[in-house]
Order: structure tokens, then sequence, then C-alpha cells
């Protein structure tokens, strides 16, 4: 494995750059892309902290974790401590170390990006993260128990959160997960080059030493519904069941065969390790050309993917660069690995060959149209426009909304009709007693820090509200 | 978590029935859903239909036939081992009630789970009529347990060797009795062709969709068919749709998208000697 360019010591408005694989190795493989800080370079971008005595940077993290602090803990040698007081707010930091979109959170609020780079605070939590794996887990202790119950739906950040968070508190956790695998979108979604399994397998791994009870495999809605949860015996439940419904554009010939939509794609990689098929059961075929639809880290993962399986790759976007969602590092990756992109284009129809498999696709060109009062500049059809180009797979990445299934089977759970997300307050309420929600599940596809500060709010709702007199039955 | 298979039973050349030890499951099923089953870590997910639950003995039956590397992989599974991960019940129960004259049709390895249905609309108060489709006499196996869920059994077979040939005997039981609704699983073809043969009688017809399935609770959106135009979720939506609105040639199509990988996985396991050395 090669590394980039390893760091010099910068002028102090520079920071540390990260190692990664580079681009000509790293598209063959699907090994971590972003090597780590070592030791000494995890010091020298400490060294940049001002430990500000109001930390702007704090208020750009969703999960308000003590940045100074650990850092400071960090400079002095106090691994374990920085660590230790981290997780006293994020109990997921080797995921968020990699994944958080720090650059439009705490970086961004940092007051050294007034003037340079700002100091690169997702990368010194990953160290630390990666140094506690090596170097053994602490298990914090329990409370006595409480003697209550709770149900916990769905083992991704927000569930995951809630259930390490109440079953230290005394109560017993039962997390229900409807997969074969924890970890919600840290296992399905995001690739294992951003994010290695290893890594989501020991976080779960860790919830469940604190003593919670994961039960895979278990849908809720059809093994159980809540309202028969809840006379089971559960005080309180927990909804952390995500966004995973795939959305469609609605084309003509969306259902040839080569098509595939984003989860389906994902799914078949991360969950069910395609890329090793045949050494694996489950297949994934992906041919010459290949076109991800969309403009979001979900599309740019696609891409990635693709360009890993040997496929030559564009991506298809309505708009123009400017207003690419993704994370600009994942666009720059995946430009670096040989992304190409067609922008102001949307496709209008899929044609398939006479097996049923696409082989071509028509598009049209986008204009731009004046912003409208939030500032936000929509897009309309170019009449005449029309392109056809040849493709053999397409990826559908352009959103997903909330599963149905547990809103269908909870009667009277108050869910927004448009988005199909359900209804909560800030703590997490629902409108109804006992049941809590929160993560994509509430807010619709969002990031894994803010279901995780969701989870975090819940549950200190969900613990007050059972430690209350009579929670049940009224 | 284990999932034992308390029970093998061979039902006919490479059919098989598995019952395997589901409480949680078994306590929650009904006609028409169906399981995800993973014989072993890192395996495919396979969809397959419950045949038969147990909520007392804490038991669930499905039965597989072996067209592919899962299944044929699960059929070298023996009484007393343990399956890696089972989840269900999934799909919609069926709609069970008193309709009045019910018309079963079933086809292949399906007609153990159409059994389950036969059972559960004769329970219902129904006149059950149960056809048992095969490929001939030594593809035949249930015949007891059709003759006990039904007040009336035909058999018919492609080559003649059990009971009539071909579609002859449907036609005839539809020309001269009455039926109000029929239920048919088996192979798409066969469902497409019954649905079609239902068609002008005005007789509501129920198939069960077999599309590729992954997760089997409507994230990946692989299994969707086309049902009266609209795109529908196999899993979720479905099992079981209007025989009359479905799109089978779509979903004969999408069900061999993979053929070649399919193909593949299959002559490796064969060429491999069908190795159990993977699993404890
Ligand atoms: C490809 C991709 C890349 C992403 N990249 C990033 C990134 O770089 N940075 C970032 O911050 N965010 C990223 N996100 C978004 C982030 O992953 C999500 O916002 C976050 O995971 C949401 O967490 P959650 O706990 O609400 O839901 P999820 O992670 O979706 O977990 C929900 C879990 O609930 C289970 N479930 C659903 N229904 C039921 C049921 N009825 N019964 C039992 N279990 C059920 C699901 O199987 C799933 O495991 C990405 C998302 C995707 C898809
Ligand atoms: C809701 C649902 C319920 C199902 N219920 C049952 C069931 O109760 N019993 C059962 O045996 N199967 C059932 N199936 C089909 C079953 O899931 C597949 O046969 C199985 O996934 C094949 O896996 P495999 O890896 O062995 O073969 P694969 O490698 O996936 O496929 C091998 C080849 O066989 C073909 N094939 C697939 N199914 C059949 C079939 N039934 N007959 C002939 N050829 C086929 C495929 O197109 C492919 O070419 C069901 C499917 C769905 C979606
Ligand atoms: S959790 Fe995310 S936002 Fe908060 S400090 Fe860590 S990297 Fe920044
Ligand atoms: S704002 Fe920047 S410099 Fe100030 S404490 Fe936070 S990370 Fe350090
Ligand atoms: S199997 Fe994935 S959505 Fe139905």
């Amino acid at each position: 494995m090669t590394e980039s360019e390893p760091a010099a010591p910068r002028g102090k408005d520079e920071d540390v750059p990260m190692p990664r694989q580079e681009p000509h190795e790293r598209v063959k493989n699907f090994k971590e892309v972003a090597l780590g800080y070592t030791e000494e370079m995890a010091h020298q971008e400490a060294e940049r902290c001002l430990k500000c005595k109001k930390p702007l940077c704090r208020q750009g993290c969703p999960v308000d974790v003590p940045i100074p602090e650990f850092i400071g803990l960090f400079q002095e040698g106090k691994y374990a401590e920085a660590i230790a007081i981290i997780k006293t707010k994020n109990a997921l930091p080797a995921i968020c170390g990699r994944v958080c979109p720090q650059e439009g959170q705490c970086q961004m609020k940092c007051v050294r990006g007034k003037k340079g780079d700002p100091v690169n605070i997702g990368r010194i939590e990953r160290f630390l993260a990666d140094w506690e794996r090596e170097h053994g887990v602490q298990i914090p202790p329990k409370a006595p128990s409480t003697g209550k119950k709770v149900a916990v739906i769905g083992a991704g950040p927000a569930g995951l959160t809630v259930a390490a968070d109440l079953v230290k508190l005394g109560h017993q956790v039962t997390l229900f997960e409807a997969l074969h695998v924890g970890g919600g979108v840290l296992s399905y979604g995001i690739p294992e080059f951003r994010l290695p399994k290893v890594i989501v397998q020991k976080e779960i791994d860790y919830v469940q030493r604190l003593g919670v009870e994961i039960k895979l495999g278990y849908l809720i809605g059809r093994i159980e519904t809540i309202p028969e949860l809840m006379k089971e015996g559960y005080d309180a439940i927990f909804i952390g069941s995500g966004a995973g419904l795939p959305q469609w554009t609605g084309c003509p010939g969306e259902n040839l065969g080569g098509i595939y939509s984003a989860n389906e794609f994902l799914i078949r990689v991360n969950l069910m390790k395609a890329y090793e098929f045949p050494e694996k059961d489950t297949p994934i075929r992906v041919g010459k050309n290949v076109v991800v639809i969309g403009g979001g880290n979900v599309a740019m993962d696609c891409a990635r993917i693709s360009l890993r399986l040997g496929a030559k790759v564009s991506l298809l976007y309505r708009r123009s660069r400017n207003e690419l969602p993704a994370r600009r590092e994942e666009i720059e990756n995946a430009e670096e690995e040989g992304l190409e992109f067609k922008f102001l284009s949307a496709p209008a129809e899929f044609y398939g060959d006479d097996k049923g498999w696409v082989r071509s696709m028509r598009c049209v060109k986008m204009e731009l149209t004046e912003p409208d009062a939030s500032g936000r500049q929509g897009v309309r059809q170019m009449a005449g426009s029309d392109f056809e180009m040849p493709v053999d797979t397409v990826i559908v990445a352009i959103g997903q909304t909330p599963n149905p299934i547990i809103q269908r089977t909870t009667e009277g759970l108050q869910v927004n009709p448009k988005h199909g997300t359900i209804v909560v307050d800030a703590d997490g309420r629902t409108n109804l007693k006992g049941v809590f929600a929160g993560g994509d599940v509430a807010t619709g596809a969002a990031t894994v820090i803010s279901a995780m500060g969701a989870g975090k709010r819940a549950a200190k709702a969900m613990h007050e509200y059972l430690m209350s007199e009579t929670p049940r039955g009224e | 978590m284990m999932f034992k298979i308390v029970t093998k039973r061979q039902l006919a050349y490479k059919k098989t029935l598995f019952e395997v030890e589901a409480p949680d499951i078994a306590a929650k099923s009904n006609p028409g859903q169906f399981l995800i089953v993973i014989a072993k870590e890192g395996g495919e997910r396979v969809p397959l239909t419950i045949c038969d639950y147990d909520a007392k003995k804490g038991t669930v039956s499905f039965a597989f036939h072996e067209v592919g590397k899962t299944t044929k992989e699960l059929g070298t599974y023996e009484q007393g081992e343990s399956l890696y991960n089972v989840t269900g019940p999934l799909g919609n129960p069926s709609e069970i009630k008193k309709y009045g004259r019910v018309l079963c049709v079933g086809g292949s390895i399906m007609i153990a789970p159409l059994l389950l249905q036969s059972k559960a609309m004769k329970a219902a108060g129904n006149h059950v009529t149960t056809v048992l489709g095969c490929r001939g006499d030594e593809f035949l196996f249930m015949k007891e347990e059709a003759e006990a869920y039904s007040d009336e059994v035909v058999i018919a077979s492609d080559d003649g060797t059990a009971g009539e040939k071909g579609m002859g005997a449907l036609c005839d039981l539809l020309e001269n009795q009455h039926f109000d609704r029929c239920v048919v699983m088996g192979p798409v073809v066969m469902m497409k062709q019954v649905s079609d043969i239902t068609r002008p009688y005005k007789i509501p017809t129920v198939v069960t969709l077999t599309p590729i399935m992954i997760d089997g609770m409507g994230m990946c959106g692989v299994c969707r068919v086309t049902v009266g135009g609209k795109m529908m979720f196999g899993c979720v939506d479905g099992p079981e749709f209007d025989g009359h609105l479905a799109d089978f040639d779509e979903l004969i199509k999408r069900q061999r998208t993979m053929l070649p990988e399919e193909r593949l996985s299959s002559v490796l396991w064969e060429t491999s000697g069908g190795c159990k050395c993977d699993r404890k």
C-alpha cells in the first residue's frame, strides 16, 4: 500500500494532511481510503488548537463533545481520559471521527478556520478511538436495576445510542433489529472503504457488553407490533427505524434489469459482500457503463463502489456542481478515482434489450431558474434538449423515505403525511404515551451524529418518563 | 441464535421440507407469509413460504426446491443441525374468510405452502377443491395432506403419469362447477396460465409472486413487480396479488437478471463437491 505525502510540518494555518491510499491503488480495493493520523501527526494537529475559553467548535457539534478538553487531555498524554470525556457525549467516536461531515459542524465553527484551516477535530477523535480499540475498551459501571423494561427498534446509530444510555441507567433493554446484522446504515449503507465493518461490529459488541439484549431478524410490525410490545410489558419504546425506503425516478423502463436502487446496490455490496462474489453467495452485476443518478453522499458511495468493481462511471445530476449536496471530501475522492460528472441533466426514459436488460437511456438538459423566496434555485427542463446515451447499469440514488411498516401497524401514531416521518417533539416524544422516536425516521435522511443526538435526547426523556410514578396504563 | 432443524422430510426428488425451532416466529405466523432463511454466516438471504407453524411446539416449516447454490446447500443440512438465521414472518397474511367455494391450485414445490391455504380456507367454512400440479407421478407429494384438508382433490401432471395431463382438469372444473375464489401458488408460468384460465369466469384469483428478494422488508426494491400498472414491492405489498392484474412477463424477465451469476455459483458449488467443511 502506498501512502501519499507524509505530513511535513507546515504553517500554523494549515492542517496536517490525512494520509490516504493513492487513487490508482485504492480504486482496485475495498480497504479504507483514509489511513488515519499517526500518533505524531495527531499531536501536531492538536498543537494547533487554541483551547478557546468559549469554544465555538462545541456549538457546531450536534452532541456537544467537550472538544478543547479532550484535545488538552490528549496533549498531556492522558489518552484514556481523553476518550472517556468524548464518550460522555458521543458513544461512537470511531465512527463519527470517520463519517461526520465535520466541515459543516464542529470544524465549520472553529476560530482557526477564520484564517486558514480549522483544527481537524474529527481526525484527532478518530485517532483516540482507534487507540482505545487497540488498548481495550473499558466497560463503565452500571446503575442498579430499576426494574423497567425498554424496547428499542432498529440498531442504527439512533437505536444503539438509546439502548446504551438506558442500559447504563439500570433499565432492562431489548434491541430489535430487522436485519441479520446490526448497525443500520453503518453496516448496509456506508461502504467498507469509508467505514470498515470491524469497527461497526466492535461498537455493537460494546453495546451488547453493556448488557443490552440484541435480537436480530425481528421485523417489528410483523413479528410484533408496538401495541403488542406494550401489552407484553415493555414500559417504554423507542423507534429508530431509519429512512430505508428507496425513491424512484418514475421514468418509463425503470423496472428493467440492471437498474438498481441505491439501497439494493449498497445492500448487495456492503451487507452481503457481493464484491467478494462468488466467494460470497450474493451476486452483483455492473457492466461497462454505469450511470448513477443523484448528487448526495449516497450517490457518491455508489459511484465509488462501481469504480472499484471496474466500471466506467458517470454521475447524472440535475443541478450544477455548486449545488452538489455531497461532502466536498467525497466529491474530490470520487473525482480522483475517475468519476465523470454530467451536470444539469436528468433521466427521462430507459430502454432495454430483448432480454429485459437496460441498454441505453434518454436524458434531458436542465437549466437553473431564479432563486425562490428561500434562496434555492429551481430547475426546469430545456425543451428539445433530449439526448440518448448507452448504459448497461443504472443506480438510482435520489433519496430515501422512512419504511412505512411500523407506521402502518401502529394505530394512532402521528405521521407526517407528506414525508412518512414520525412526528416527535424536541425530546423525541411521539403522540403515543411511552412511545418515542428519533433519527432518520423522524427527520428524514440526515447524518449519523444527528441520529445519535436525537437518541441522546430521547434517552434522557425516556429515563424521566420511566422514573415518574405510573408509566404504564394510566 | 439457533434455528435447529427438528424434522427433515424428503418430499420428492430435490424437494425437501424443514421444520425448524423458532418459537417467536411460530407464534406470529399466518398463511401466505414467508421467511428469509440464511443457511450459514455469510450466506445468501433466500425467501421461502411458510407451509406450517405450531405455536405450542414453537416450530415453523418451509419447503424448498433445490434449484441453485443456496437451496442445494440447504438440502445438505440434516435433522439436528442449525441454520444461521431465519427472519419472519414477512409479507402480508392471506385473506382467509368464508367465500363459499374455493379453488386452490398448487404447482411443484409450492404445493407445500398451498396446502396451508387449503387447510385455513376449510377451517373458515369454505368448500375447498385442491388441484395438485406436478411434472409426473414421481414428483407428486403430500397427497394425503391435500385429501385431509380439502373436500375434493384433483391431480394433474405435465406428462400425464399422475392424474390428467396438462390444464384440462382445471378447465373442466371451471366449466362444470362454480367457484368464488381461486388461490394459486406455483411456478410463475403456471400462475400466469391459471390466471388466464380463470379470467373469463371472473373468479377473483390470488397469486403469490416470487421476484428476487434480498431484505424482504421494503428496503431494496429488487422485488418490484407491476400490478395493475403500478409499481409494487413483492415483499411488503404482497407477496399475494391479483393474478388478473399482475405483469407476469416482466416478473419472468426480472427473475432472470442474475442468471449467469447464479449458474456460476451453482456450478462452483457442485464442482467443489458440495463441501460442508465451512460449517460447524
Ligand atoms: C450510503 C449512505 C452514506 C451515508 N454517509 C454518511 C456520512 O458520511 N456521514 C453521515 O453523518 N451520515 C451519512 N449517512 C446518513 C446516516 O447513515 C444516517 O443518517 C443514519 O444512519 C441514521 O441513523 P438511524 O439510526 O436513524 O437509522 P438507520 O441507520 O437507518 O438504522 C435503522 C435500523 O432500523 C432497522 N429497522 C427498520 N425498520 C425496522 C423494523 N420495523 N423493525 C426492526 N428494525 C427495523 C433497519 O434495518 C436499520 O438497521 C449516509 C447514509 C447512506 C445511506
Ligand atoms: C415470496 C417468495 C416465496 C417463495 N417461496 C418458495 C418456497 O416456498 N419454496 C421454494 O422452493 N422456493 C420459493 N421461492 C423461490 C426461492 O426463493 C428461490 O428458489 C431461491 O431463492 C433460489 O435460491 P438459490 O440460491 O438456490 O438459487 P438461485 O441461484 O437464486 O437461482 C437458481 C436458478 O433457479 C431459478 N429458479 C428460481 N426459483 C425457481 C423455482 N421455484 N423453480 C425453478 N427455477 C427457479 C432462478 O431463476 C435461477 O435461474 C420463493 C420466492 C419468493 C420471492
Ligand atoms: S462528534 Fe462529529 S461534530 Fe462532534 S466533535 Fe466529533 S466529529 Fe465533530
Ligand atoms: S474553536 Fe478550534 S481552536 Fe478553539 S477550542 Fe475549538 S478546536 Fe480548538
Ligand atoms: S426484497 Fe428488498 S424491498 Fe422487497
